[in-house]
């Protein structure tokens, strides 16, 4: 299976995630911000970090790069897309999702271990994954996801919210709301379910020895559907 | 402008320096010359209080590739892999502008390490601040957090361990000590050592601003009430610029285009320049109006002394400049060849076709003052004689309490939450624990480190508190389950000129020197930050100790957390009982005076030998050295990471229960054993000659004091984790 990870100026998680991807048996490239073209991929990540610094709003020159005309493209023509953290940022800019990842309500930087209950299996990210609650990571300052109430009822209606934040047990409520995102809500779909843009970290769970293994599950899943 | 002695001594200089440096000359420098003399001969940069004592320093081990004198050190941890290491201060731009000022500083500290090639795996920070009712210390604390975070994050390198203090003498000099450490082939390491004449000297990174100028001067002296004033003199981080320069250095760094390699640090290009030059023993020549440049009409006074961040000057072989440039133009990062190395020994500069400077290389570097400054040795305290009657109206759990949730001591996670510490997904410990542990990228090693100072004990007895520094280390490198390697050291101290401060500092290097003599933990790196002084009140001399270990396999890794109950608790090393300088005595009897406690050497090496043993063998559960607010404390961390309780056997010593408790004696750790494994575990630690007692036993929940319940776990957790929290909102 082929995955390509977009590589923007300031990306930092594009070697965590090339990886994770690795370790899944994803046969994996690397591609240039500046590159025109997509190597032949089943998946497109667009992985965290700070591109091009986030000096402006977090992802919206990455949403104008060179590249990233092919990734609309090819997530038009039904290619599956995931953002991670500033991935999720930059799909958002360019449209591909609806909202906005506004600054954390605490207004700090948040590294820690958080809940997310998958919220919609019908579809190749979750299909048939064997576990609702994971544990995942979260790292940003700006992961507090917001959009107007239209917009909200019409990601409600089309079953386009991925994952809530919650606690252990599954629950969703204000306590383990990380960064004040409306409705808990930790990721989102588009409206045919192939672009998933998400605020945790699933390739940092992916051993024993890390934080956690959750991100495993995750990755395993996402190959099986694929195949 | 006409250069005089007043204009000298306002660049920070001494009338004697300024004549000095015109008999060197045979003329009077002009204003240039001068400004690069005040950059090199400062504290900062020349360490001329400061060097004859560094000298004495323990810096050679088997496994040191590379100890002071670079720009970090670099140690072998096999297979080829090696950790370049350095911890550094920024201590005064920190207290002016305590975001740009602890960002800059992690900044700056990253770039020492790829500098010389290696790929920066893990930062650490050690910071103090004043008083917890002093009105500048939250947001001296949110700034300098915030900084911190700022920059680290965005670059993707993960902020692993740390150390946070509060103490009153810190009220008008906070401290900020940033360390990395980077990962490196030990056969493709760069040094800042030029060779060869005529060969390009490139300029790469961001634009030179007017931001910084003089700021080595400003680390170099003593605040007043006018230190807002200098706020312009502090420099502005650009992480992101920082992570583009980081990418296209290594990457320029996979071929064989690099000579010598130097980030501008303090004083800038001076410094650079100047460093590469006299390493080599080479003259060089530099055209200023060739340096790109952020602002206009900016004179070679201005571009020598700009400290502007992200900046690199390197030495390249004749005919790489335009494949160099290449990598750079993909990283859009400003490139310019400035000049040329010579044969002339002097630095000359050009600016718009006119010399504007020459200066022989020596005057600036060998020739730079070097001051034997006279100081006062401290006498050993008398020890405080503690009555049964000072402890009589104590009450245990409020004690309890009091000490868990103390500033000192408490949890810091309000602080590392704030610092990504699993980017590049190899932490496999997170702050917290008694080191930060990241693996060697795939590999089956892994990395540990620490971050520690005890300045109480270094003011009360500076020799015996630096050894204790070196100890403390030590210990948390053993806890985690990591073989001790070596050691980078951040010299905080006040104003070398009164010999007080001077005798602070000289006994505690000596102190330094013994115990990493005696441990085989040599020093490899560091900086001397001296002038922590404000309005004449010193800072206690605070020596931070960076720590760096390794762990073989990452399966051996060693954590704090109680595992499960019915499992046996013991304590390693001998409790004597003394309190003098222990948290206790400051906060619960308000007894501020007294000796630290001792340190003896061949416990500490033969404890943390014997506890790497039993973690090799698989009969420690958990480990935990013993440090502020003894084996209560110690044992009631390893109850909350673990989620566990426990159960302390029945008092029956001589010595106060208080004192039995909380008195801080060195060389301890607590460890946990399978009750299946007691007599092996008594055995090996006989066999060692090592003392040991049976602490209790672990439970579910309760802690029980001489079959009392006292708290139960959750909220002895509470008082731990939530004082910070409360204390920022």
């Amino acid at each position: 299976m082929n995955s390509s990870v977009i590589i923007f100026p300031g990306s930092n998680c594009d070697r965590d995630m090339d990886v994770a991807l690795k370790k899944f048996g994803f046969k994996n490239k690397m591609v240039w911000h500046d590159d025109d073209e997509l190597p032949n991929s089943e998946l497109i990540v667009l992985p965290g970090g700070f591109s091009y610094g986030d000096y402006l709003r977090c992802g919206s020159i990455a949403g104008k790069s060179k590249i990233i005309q092919s990734v609309i493209d090819f997530a038009n023509s039904g290619g599956l897309v995931l953002g991670i953290c500033n991935g999720f940022q930059i799909l958002t800019e360019t449209g591909l999702l609806k909202g906005v990842l506004q600054q954390n309500k605490n207004i700090e930087f948040i590294c820690k271990n958080i809940f997310v209950k998958v919220n919609n299996s019908e579809n190749k990210f979750f299909e048939n994954i064997d576990k609702d609650v994971l544990e995942l990571h979260i790292a940003h300052n700006e992961g507090n996801y917001f959009c107007t109430e239209d917009e909200l009822k019409s990601l409600e209606d089309n079953n386009q919210i991925a994952a809530y934040y919650c606690n252990s047990d599954g629950k969703i409520d204000e306590k383990s709301n990380p960064n004040g995102a409306i409705k808990n809500i930790a990721g989102i779909f588009n409206e045919k379910k192939n672009i998933l843009g998400m605020m945790p970290h699933p390739e940092r769970m992916i051993d024993q020895s890390l934080s956690g293994e959750d991100g495993s599950i995750f990755f395993e899943n996402l190959l099986k559907n694929l195949k | 402008m006409e250069v005089n002695e007043k204009i000298a001594v306002d660049h920070g200089l001494k009338a004697d320096e300024y004549k000095k440096i015109c008999d060197l000359l045979k003329r009077v420098p002009n204003l240039t010359e001068l400004g690069i003399f005040s950059a090199m001969w400062n504290e900062h940069c020349s360490y001329k209080s400061s060097r004859l004592h560094l000298k004495k320093l323990n810096t050679k081990g088997k496994k040191v590739i590379q100890g002071p004198g670079e720009n970090a050190g670099v140690i072998d941890i096999g297979d080829d892999d090696a950790i370049v290491f350095k911890i550094e201060s920024h201590n005064h731009p920190s207290f002016i502008e305590p975001y740009q000022g602890a960002a800059t500083g992690v900044g700056g500290i990253m770039r020492d390490v790829f500098t010389m090639g290696a790929r920066p795996i893990a930062n650490l920070n050690s910071i103090h601040f004043g008083s917890t009712q002093h009105k500048k210390t939250k947001n001296l604390l949110r700034g300098v957090v915030k900084g911190i975070g700022g920059y680290g994050n965005c670059i993707g390198v993960p902020t692993i361990a740390g150390q946070t203090c509060f103490d009153q003498s810190y009220n008008g000099n906070i401290l900020v000590n940033a360390m990395t450490l980077g990962l490196v082939n030990k056969n493709k390491i760069f040094y800042s050592k030029a060779a060869g004449i005529n060969k390009p000297v490139i300029y790469v990174g961001s634009k030179t601003g007017r931001d910084g100028i003089h700021g080595a001067s400003m680390a170099s002296a003593i605040f007043d009430d006018k230190i807002e004033e200098k706020k312009p003199t502090v420099q502005v981080g650009d992480p992101f610029t920082e992570k583009l320069l980081l990418e296209a250095c290594l990457e320029l760094m996979s071929d064989k285009s690099i000579i010598a390699i130097q980030d501008m640090g303090a004083a800038g290009l001076t410094s650079s320049s100047i460093e590469m030059a006299s390493k080599g023993n080479l003259g060089i020549e530099l055209h200023l109006d060739r340096v790109p440049c952020r602002e206009e009409r900016m004179t070679p006074y201005e571009i020598m002394l700009s400290e502007s961040q992200e900046r690199m000057l390197i030495v390249l072989e004749n005919g790489k400049e335009d494949s160099a440039k290449k990598i750079f133009d993909k990283w859009n990062l400003d490139f310019a060849v400035i000049g040329k190395t010579t044969n002339s020994k002097n630095i000359e500069l050009y600016f718009e076709k006119e010399k504007v400077a020459n200066v022989p290389i020596k005057f600036l570097s060998n020739e730079a003052p070097i001051y034997d400054r006279p100081w006062k040795k401290t006498k050993l305290p008398q020890k405080i004689k503690f009555s049964n009657n000072d402890f009589k109206k104590l009450k245990f759990n409020d004690v309890i309490k009091k000490m868990i949730s103390n500033p000192n001591i408490c949890s810091k996670q309000w602080i590392w939450e704030q610092y990504d510490h699993t980017v590049m997904g190899d932490t496999i410990q997170k702050p917290g624990g008694d080191a930060g542990v990241v693996r060697v990228h795939g590999t089956k090693k892994a990395v540990a480190s620490s971050v520690d100072s005890s300045a109480s004990y270094c003011y009360a007895h500076p020799f015996t508190g630096g050894k204790q520094v070196v100890c403390e280390a030590w210990r948390n490198l053993v806890s985690v389950g990591a073989e001790p390697i070596a050691i980078t050291n951040c010299l905080n101290f006040g104003n070398p000129e009164k010999k007080e401060n001077m005798g602070e500092f000289v006994e505690c290097i000596d102190g330094i020197n013994e115990a990493s003599k005696y441990l085989n933990f040599p020093v490899v790196s560091g900086n001397v930050s001296f002038y922590n002084e404000t309005k004449d009140k010193g800072i206690k001399p605070t020596p931070t100790i960076g720590g760096v270990g390794l762990i073989k396999d990452y399966k051996n890794l060693m954590s704090m957390s109680f595992k499960s109950k019915g499992n046996l608790v013991f304590v390693i090393g001998k409790t004597e009982g003394s309190l003098d300088q222990s948290v206790f005595a400051k906060i619960i009897l308000d007894e501020r005076k007294g000796p630290p406690p001792e340190i003896n050497l061949f416990n500490e090496k033969n404890n943390g030998e014997t506890i790497l043993k039993l973690i090799k063998e698989k009969l420690a559960l958990s480990v935990h050295d013993v440090s502020l607010g003894g084996i209560m404390i110690g044992a009631l961390k390893m109850c909350i990471a673990g989620s566990k309780g426990i159960k302390f056997n029945r008092f029956k010593d001589l010595i106060n229960i208080y004192q039995y408790f909380f008195s801080e004696d060195q060389g301890r750790y607590i460890i946990e054993v399978d009750k299946n494994n007691q007599k092996k575990v008594e055995s090996i630690l006989k066999k060692n000659s090592v003392h040991f007692d049976l602490l209790g036993e672990t439970t579910d929940k309760e802690i029980i004091i001489n079959d009392e319940p006292t708290f139960t776990v959750d909220k002895v957790t509470e008082f731990y984790k939530g004082w910070l929290y409360k204390y920022m909102s």
